[in-house]
C-alpha cells in the first residue's frame, strides 16, 4: 500500500509535466471527453477488480463449507448434504462459470447474495459502510491537517528540533504495525486508564433504539485515534520533503533577497506549491487508510467493512468480498479523479495551459 | 562576517604567489597610462609584497579605514581603477567587498565513501571589488566558477556548510550577516537569471508587490503601476502566471521586482540568459537605465563582449578572485590591461587576434 502510494504522489507531478506538454504540442487527433476516459478507466477497474478477487477466492485453500458449517457438524454430515451444502456454496462449479454468473448479475445491479450473512451483498455494505465511512472519515482529516502541520513545521525548522523530534516520531510510526499500535491503545486507554470503551460501535447490550450519536462519537474516538496516528506519520514526511523542496527552490531564494523571512517564505510560498502534493497525498492516503481500517476494526470489534472483509475472507463467501473489494476501489478511484480534478482547480498551469498567454 | 585573521593571510599570500608565477611565465604587467600608482597603489603592491615574503604580518586594518577616505577619481585605489562616470558620493564607495573568501566543508569526493574524511573547499578566493554610484561593474568569468556565491554573500545568504571571510561595506557602513539581510530589499536588490525565480502559483502582480499588507501594500501596488508603464508591460500581466509571460516580459517582471525596492544597488547575476549580444545588451540597457539615475549595479556574467558593450567598468573574475577590475576603455587595447589573464582574455575575443593566448 506504501508502494501503492508513492506512484501517485510522484504521478501528480508526472501529469503536470504531461499536461504541460501538451499545451505545446499541436493538435492531435480528436480523443473522447476526459469524463468518458475516466469511465473506461473505471470500468476496466471494476472488471479486474472483481475478477482477481474472484480468482483469489477459488484459489484459497479455505473450504468454504467445512469453515461455515464448523468442524464438528461437517464430520457427521451425510455425503448428500455435504454435496448439497458445496453446491450452495458454489464450490463444484468452475471458476469461470461463476464469475460469469455474477458478472450477469453485477451488470443488473444484483451483486449477489452473502452466503456468510445470509443477506443481498449491497445490503451487508451499505449497512457496514455507514459505521465504516465515519471512522474513516474521522481518521482520514485528523492525519491530513496533522501531518500536513507537522510536515509543514519540520520542514521549515530543517534539521533542528522540531524537525528531528517529527521525523523521529515519523520513522517509529511507520515502523509500527498498525494492529500491534491498536492492541497497545485498547490496553493502555481502555484496559489500564479506562478512559475509552474496549470495543464495538455501541454500548454492550443497549438496544439500537437507544443508542445516541454521543455514544458512537465515543466508540469512534480511539479507533479513529489510532488509524490517523499511522495515517500521519507518511503525510507528514512526504509534506516535510516537499517543503524543503520549496525552500530551496529559486523563487523561494529570490523571495529570500527580497527581505522576506523563513516564516513569510512558508506563508506567501510555501503552502500555495504545498496545496497540490498535499492534496495527492490525502487523496492517495484513502487507500491506505481503508486498508488500516480492516486491521484497527478487527481489533476493535469495530463493525465496519473492514471485519466484514475479513469475515468474507475467511469465509471464502465470495459475493461479499467481491462487493468490499469493489466498493473500496470505487472509493480509492474517487478519490484520485477528486485529486485531478482539484489540480485543475487548484494549478493555473493545468487548467488553462498557456492559451491565453499574452505574447 | 568577521574578518578571519589567519585566513586572510594564507591566502593573500596565496594569491600572490599565484600572481607572481603568472607575471614570471608572462613578463611583468607595465603600468597603464589611466592608472598613475597613486598612494593607495603603492600600499597594496607594498602589502601583497610583504604578506608574500613575510605572511605573519599584513596591514589589517588599511583597507577597511581607506574606504572612509575621499579619493581622487583617476587615482588608482582599492585595487582598481575609474571609468569616466566613476565618482564617490559622500566620499566612499556604494558597495565594496575586500578579501572575500567563501569555503565549503564536504566530505572527500576523491576518498572512499565510508571513511572519507571532511575537506574544506575554497570558491572564492580573497576577491575585493567596488562599485560606485551611477555605474556598472561587470563581473566577467566562466560559467560554473562561483559567481553566484559572491552574488550570495553580498545577500548574506549562506549555506549552513559554508564558511565566509572577509569585509563588505556599503555606502560606507561595515556590514556583518546580519546587516546585509537587513538591506535585502531595503538598499539591495537582486535580479536574478530567469523566470524560475518567480512562484509559478502566483499572479505576476502580487509578486511584483512582494510581501506587503495594508497601506504598504496599496502604495506598492500604486508604485508597480507606474513601473510597469514605464517599462512598457502592459496592465493585464498584472493577473498573468510566471509561465504565461513571454521571456522579455519576464526579465522585466524580475526586474520590476528589484526596482519596486527602491534599491541602491542592484545586483544582477545572469539577467540574459541564452541571448544573442545584440538582445541582452537591449535587455540590459534597463540596467543602465538604472545606473544612470545614480543606482549602481553589479553585472555578473560570463560574457566578456556583453560586458564591455554596457559596463562601465570590468572586473575579472578568475579561479574565485578578480584579478583585475579596470575601465572598459582599457580593454580597447591589450597594452592598457594589466595582468596575463585579463589580457589573454582580450585575445581571445573573436575579434582580436584569437590567437595563442599566454597560457595562464
Amino acid at each position: 500500500m506504501a508502494q501503492d502510494n508513492k506512484n501517485n504522489s510522484y504521478g501528480g507531478a508526472r501529469e503536470q509535466a504531461d499536461a504541460r506538454k501538451a499545451s505545446r504540442r499541436p493538435a492531435r487527433p480528436p480523443r473522447l471527453p476526459w469524463w468518458a476516459r475516466e469511465l473506461v478507466r473505471f470500468a476496466l477497474l471494476m472488471a479486474a477488480t472483481s475478477f482477481v478477487t474472484f480468482a483469489l477466492v477459488s484459489l484459497s485453500p479455505i473450504d468454504p463449507v467445512q469453515a461455515n458449517v464448523g468442524q464438528a457438524a461437517y464430520a457427521s454430515m451425510t455425503p448428500e448434504r455435504r454435496a448439497e451444502m458445496a453446491a450452495y456454496w458454489g464450490a463444484d462449479t468452475p471458476l469461470l462459470e461463476r464469475y460469469a454468473a455474477w458478472a450477469a448479475g453485477a451488470l443488473t445491479g444484483n451483486l449477489g447474495l452473502s452466503l456468510r450473512f445470509n443477506a443481498p451483498v449491497t445490503e451487508v455494505i451499505a449497512q457496514r459502510a455507514a459505521s465504516s465511512l465515519a471512522l474513516m472519515a474521522t481518521a482520514w482529516v485528523l492525519a491530513g491537517v496533522i501531518g500536513l502541520a507537522l510536515g509543514v513545521a519540520a520542514g521549515a525548522c530543517r534539521d533542528r528540533l522540531p524537525d528531528r523530534l517529527v521525523r523521529a516520531y515519523c520513522y517509529l510510526i511507520s515502523a509500527t504495525p498498525t494492529f500491534w499500535l491498536a492492541m497497545v491503545a485498547l490496553m493502555v486507554f481502555a484496559v489500564m486508564l479506562g478512559w475509552f470503551p474496549l470495543g464495538f460501535s455501541a454500548p454492550i447490550g443497549a438496544a439500537a433504539s437507544s443508542v445516541t450519536l454521543a455514544d458512537r462519537a465515543y466508540h469512534l474516538v480511539l479507533p479513529a485515534l489510532v488509524l490517523s496516528v499511522t495515517g500521519v506519520a507518511n503525510i507528514a514526511l512526504h509534506t516535510r520533503e516537499k517543503v524543503v523542496d520549496v525552500l530551496q527552490s529559486d523563487y523561494a531564494r529570490f523571495a529570500r533577497t527580497r527581505g522576506e523571512g523563513t516564516w513569510a517564505v512558508v506563508r506567501r510560498h510555501g503552502l500555495r506549491n504545498l496545496v497540490m502534493p498535499a492534496l495527492t497525498l490525502q487523496f492517495a492516503s484513502i487507500s491506505e487508510i481503508f486498508g488500516g481500517s480492516v486491521l484497527v476494526e478487527q481489533v476493535f470489534s469495530y463493525p465496519g467493512l473492514g471485519q466484514a472483509a475479513v469475515t468474507a475472507g475467511l469465509g471464502g463467501d465470495a459475493p461479499l468480498l467481491v462487493g468490499i473489494a469493489l466498493a473500496s476501489a470505487a472509493l480509492v478511484f474517487a478519490g484520485n479523479l477528486a485529486a485531478n480534478v482539484l489540480y485543475g482547480v487548484v494549478d493555473p498551469r493545468v487548467r488553462g495551459g498557456a492559451s491565453h498567454a499574452v505574447r | 562576517m568577521e574578518v578571519e585573521r589567519n585566513v586572510r593571510e594564507v591566502s593573500v599570500a596565496e594569491k600572490s604567489r599565484r600572481a607572481s608565477e603568472c607575471a614570471d611565465a608572462a613578463g611583468e604587467p607595465k603600468g597603464t597610462a589611466l592608472a598613475p600608482a597613486g598612494k593607495h597603489a603603492r600600499a597594496a603592491r607594498a602589502s601583497g609584497a610583504q604578506a608574500a615574503a613575510n605572511p605573519g604580518v599584513l596591514p589589517a586594518a588599511e583597507a577597511p579605514r581607506a574606504a572612509h577616505r575621499a579619493h581622487v577619481d583617476a587615482e588608482r585605489h582599492h585595487h582598481h581603477t575609474h571609468a569616466a562616470g566613476s565618482h564617490h558620493p559622500g566620499g566612499h564607495h556604494l558597495l565594496s567587498v575586500e578579501h572575500l573568501s567563501v569555503s565549503f566543508t564536504l566530505y572527500d569526493p576523491a576518498a572512499p565513501f565510508f571513511s572519507a574524511p571532511r575537506v574544506e573547499s575554497r570558491v572564492i578566493n580573497d576577491l575585493s571589488l567596488s562599485v560606485h554610484a551611477g555605474e556598472i561593474l561587470a563581473v566577467v568569468g566562466a560559467s560554473g566558477s562561483g559567481k553566484t556565491l559572491l552574488a550570495d554573500a553580498i545577500l548574506g545568504l549562506y549555506e549552513p556548510n559554508s564558511r565566509v571571510t572577509g569585509t563588505i561595506w556599503f555606502d560606507g557602513a561595515r556590514q556583518d550577516a546580519a546587516g546585509l539581510q537587513a538591506l535585502r530589499g531595503h538598499g539591495i536588490s537582486l535580479v536574478p537569471q530567469s523566470v524560475t525565480n518567480l512562484d509559478p502559483l502566483m499572479r505576476v502582480g502580487r509578486q511584483i508587490v512582494g510581501n506587503a499588507r495594508g497601506e504598504e501594500r496599496r502604495r506598492r501596488t500604486e508604485r508597480m503601476r507606474e513601473l510597469m508603464a514605464a517599462y512598457g508591460l502592459p496592465p493585464e500581466i498584472e493577473r498573468l502566471y510566471p509561465h504565461e509571460l513571454s521571456g522579455g516580459m519576464a526579465r522585466r517582471v524580475l526586474l520590476l521586482c528589484a526596482l519596486i525596492d527602491q534599491p541602491r544597488l542592484i545586483v544582477a547575476d545572469e539577467p540574459t540568459p541564452g541571448l544573442d549580444l545584440d538582445l541582452a545588451v537591449r535587455a540590459v540597457s534597463d540596467l543602465r537605465r538604472f545606473a544612470d539615475e545614480g543606482g549602481g549595479v553589479l553585472l555578473i556574467t560570463h560574457d566578456i563582449e556583453l560586458a564591455l558593450r554596457v559596463a562601465d567598468r570590468v572586473a575579472v573574475f578568475r579561479d574565485g578572485a578578480v584579478v583585475e577590475e579596470t575601465a572598459r576603455e582599457n580593454f580597447d587595447a591589450p597594452e592598457l590591461l594589466e595582468h596575463p589573464f585579463s589580457r589573454a582574455l582580450w585575445h581571445a575575443m573573436p575579434e582580436h587576434d584569437f590567437d595563442d593566448a599566454p597560457a595562464c
